[in-house]
């Protein structure tokens, strides 16, 4: 049986459709979660897509982060489930606590959206394994809170745990601390990440193919394929 | 009828781009007083009455849960009207 990929789609969510689809090139089988629903479907790892879950009201991912299917996703994760959250999934991350810190607004407050360079800092997490260390990649960014914020104590136990997953190369394009574009937990099962890998599967629509790395890392990980 | 209020604000080493770019509008329409200026967030919350210690209690727990973020900010929970 083909490995099963939950992708959770909240109201609002606008990326569930390329995170499925990426899923799916990369060779799992995509399984649709629904935000009201607290059943996982017997999926083997999950997703948390990009958009503005909720509106993007309060805080961005604040509310999304009090659904039904956020309840399995935090308690599974807690025993080493993986997820990736992208973008606003990275947001839902931090609100739930599973990842540290915050993304509060851009520095510079306009809304991104441009193919960014980023460079791999950790291969040994379940959705960083398929890259080099020190890889650089190209995919697009696109938010408007992308800031991501934490304070000195964090920031030192992200950097010493070699927890920084991805950070930004050559300039900071949205007040980052440390030019951080992803991070992991502990664990390395749950990683975060600002850019958006599902944009850049394919080369007729992406910038690059580096995306899909992601999606095979997890394959990887959890089957050996 | 009371107004229970809670008053978010970011954290005082948190970068508050919108704030900053307030402060850098006020001069532009003449007024020179602010030396800085950081934005945050204000919910009235109505109740029946007069506010239980209880019902203070629980805006607390959820002034904590929901309506701010410990990792970013702050808030305080006042009674008004």
């Amino acid at each position: 049986m083909s490995f099963r990929i939950g992708v959770v789609t909240f109201p609002g969510s606008l990326d569930d459709r390329d995170a499925a689809r990426a899923v799916e090139i990369a060779g799992a089988t995509a399984v649709p979660l629904f935000h009201a629903s607290d059943d996982l479907k017997e999926v083997e790892a999950v997703v948390l897509p990009g958009g503005f879950s909720y509106g993007d009201y309060l805080r961005c991912g604040a509310i999304a982060r009090f659904a039904p299917i956020m309840n399995s996703i935090v308690t599974a994760a807690e025993h080493g489930f993986p997820v990736l959250g992208i973008c606003n999934g990275f947001q839902v991350l931090c609100e739930s606590h599973l990842l540290p810190g915050a993304l509060t607004r851009n520095q510079g407050l306009h809304f991104l959206c441009r193919d960014q360079k980023l460079k791999i800092e950790n291969t040994e997490t379940m959705w960083t394994n398929g890259f080099t260390q020190g890889q650089e990649i190209v995919i697009p960014l696109k938010n408007g809170e992308g800031s991501f914020q934490c304070d000195d104590e964090t920031l030192e136990m992200l950097e010493s745990e070699g927890r920084v997953i991805a950070r930004y190369v050559d300039f900071d394009p949205n007040g980052s601390r440390n030019l951080i574009a992803g991070i992991s937990n502990e664990r390395g099962n749950v990683v975060g990440l600002m850019p958006h890998p599902e944009h850049a599967i394919e080369s007729l629509t992406g910038p690059s193919e580096d995306g899909l790395i992601f999606f095979k890392s997890i394959l990887h990980q959890m089957v050996g394929r | 009828m009371a107004l229970i209020v809670v008053e978010v604000m970011l954290k005082p080493e948190i970068l508050d781009p919108q704030g900053q770019a307030v402060a850098s509008a006020l001069p532009r329409l003449g007024f020179n007083f602010a030396k800085s200026v950081r934005q945050g967030k204000r919910f009235e919350i109505e109740v029946e009455g007069t506010p239980t210690a209880e019902q203070l209690a629980q805006v607390e727990d959820a002034a904590h849960k929901l309506l701010s973020n410990p990792v970013i900010e702050t808030y305080v929970v006042k009674v008004e009207g």
